[in-house]
């Protein structure tokens, strides 16, 4: 098939795809006519009923907290992938040893860029555990905290300190760490399950304050347990990757 | 739960008169109108760069821009969202890919 | 202009998959499917949005304020970051075809047989 047969046939479908989609278009209401009662009842009831500011969050872990907990799944099966697919093939290489050779790392990295990364690990930690911890009260919540929190570390191995960055996240404290946010998850709806109520039944105390940080029940716990997981899986993608790109430059010297 | 449902949907009019809390509509949909032709543009850049290295500078760049569309779209819990992962986590995975590639290309 | 928003979603859609129709690099494709997935983010917070309606986030503004809908952003909330897991899995993929097959073609790895 040759490229010019390739973007014909491309053409013609994407076409047929526009003429369906703009279609379908002219039955919507339009942009900003939110017609459906769905987003208006929600916005009047969740705070009465949850003690959560954040609809958003509570609408993700409590109103739609079955779809989330699939969500996460996807997001651990997506890193456990990617950890398998890149020690096996790190094993390939070193025909079968477990030990990688950790040489040198070679610091292409500018003092400024190295100054700049260390200073700004603590303060991005500590916002990324903020935002994992206020799901129930203002625009945060487990994925964004995790990921935030994941970037913290990632800042320690851009300053240079590849041996730091391996040494406070080896790959067995980051699996057993994703694997008990996962988990984590999981157990709150079956607590509820055990409890006598249905799964993920918001069965702790609700709080008296609408919008305070011990408030809304288990809205704020499933959202700690799924930034640990995200930040966990993160930054068990990271890591294989960098060590791949290790791998190579010390294999590539030593030759 | 089920006696506040009715209630709610009764209650739950459209848009009430503009109080001190809501946003001016005409300037948010000039704003969103400007943002919408730059995520276009964007995603053109993106899509029709070729060196996949600086795609992936450019995939950073896309990524602000879409979560300044999605602030613009009163979605902060997005742009938080889209900011992190689009404009840090991505292409940070990418040039990782990319170098791991490149080494073994040497 | 009531409709703008979905024109550019499937601008945005179009333009990426044709980034990846006529593609010669397999990151290049794995990156114009992220193009391709942020369109939707922009179709979702597009269906449910209000003319004149704040964030739905209750902390300092009065209770019974119209806000936007909040479902679809907690749609959006988690594909954001589920999706750069699955593309993050693409890339390991792509590491492993390159290795294999040492090249990132996609038209010369259909030829090849392992």
């Amino acid at each position: 098939m040759t490229p010019a047969l390739r973007r014909g046939l491309f053409l013609v479908g994407i076409a047929g795809f526009l003429a369906f989609y703009l279609w379908g278009l002219t039955r919507l209401p339009g942009f900003g006519r939110y017609p459906g009662p769905y987003g208006f009842v929600i916005n009047r009831i969740a705070v009465g009923e949850t003690n959560a500011t954040g609809v958003v969050s509570a609408v993700n872990f409590e109103y739609r907290g079955f779809d989330t907990v699939g969500e996460e799944f996807i997001l651990f099966a997506a890193a456990t992938g990617v950890a398998t697919v890149l020690r096996h093939l790190r094993d390939e290489q070193e025909g079968g040893g477990s030990e990688t050779v950790f040489g040198e790392p070679s610091s292409g990295t500018t003092d400024a860029v190295r100054l700049a990364s260390l200073v700004f690990v603590g303060p991005v930690a500590l916002f990324g555990w903020f935002l994992a911890s206020h799901a129930q009260t203002s625009p945060s919540g487990g994925f964004q905290g995790g990921v935030v929190l994941a970037t913290a570390f990632v800042l320690i191995y851009l300053a240079g300190q590849f041996l730091s960055f391996r040494r406070i996240s080896p790959a067995d404290l980051t699996d057993s760490v994703g694997s008990v946010g996962a988990a984590g998850f999981a157990a709150i709806g079956l607590t509820a399950v055990v409890l006598g109520f249905a799964y993920l039944y918001n069965f702790l105390p609700l709080g008296t304050v609408p919008g305070a940080v011990s408030s809304s029940g288990t809205i704020a716990l499933i959202s700690f347990f799924v930034g640990i997981e995200v930040a966990a899986a993160f930054i068990l993608i990271v890591g294989e990757l960098v060590e791949q790109t290790l791998l190579i430059r010390t294999a590539g010297r030593q030759s | 739960m089920t006696p506040a449902v009715p209630g709610a949907l009764a209650a739950a009019a459209p848009l009430a008169a503009v109080t001190p809390y809501t946003v001016q509509p005409a300037l948010m949909e000039t704003l969103q109108v400007l943002l919408l032709i730059l995520v276009a543009a964007g995603a053109t850049v993106v899509a029709l760069t070729r060196v996949p290295v600086r795609q992936a500078v450019a995939l950073s760049a896309y990524g602000l821009l879409l979560a300044v569309l999605f602030l613009a779209f009163q979605a902060p819990d997005v742009t938080l969202s889209e900011l992190v992962v689009g404009a840090v986590a991505l292409p940070v995975l990418l040039l990782l890919a990319l170098a791991r590639v490149r080494r073994r290309e040497k | 202009m009531s409709y703008l928003p979905f024109f550019v979603v499937a601008w945005i859609l179009g333009v990426g998959l044709y980034g990846i129709v006529t593609s010669r690099h397999l990151v290049h494709q794995i990156i114009c499917l992220i193009v391709v997935q942020s369109s939707t983010y922009v179709l979702l917070l597009g269906v449910g949005y209000v003319t004149g309606a704040v964030a739905p986030y209750f902390y300092d503004i009065p209770l019974h304020t119209p806000a936007v809908d909040p479902v679809v952003q907690a749609l959006a909330l988690t594909d954001v970051v589920v999706e750069a897991a699955v593309t993050a899995l693409l890339l390991a993929f792509a590491i492993q075809a390159h290795k294999r097959f040492g090249t990132l073609d996609p038209h010369e790895l259909v030829e090849l047989k392992g």
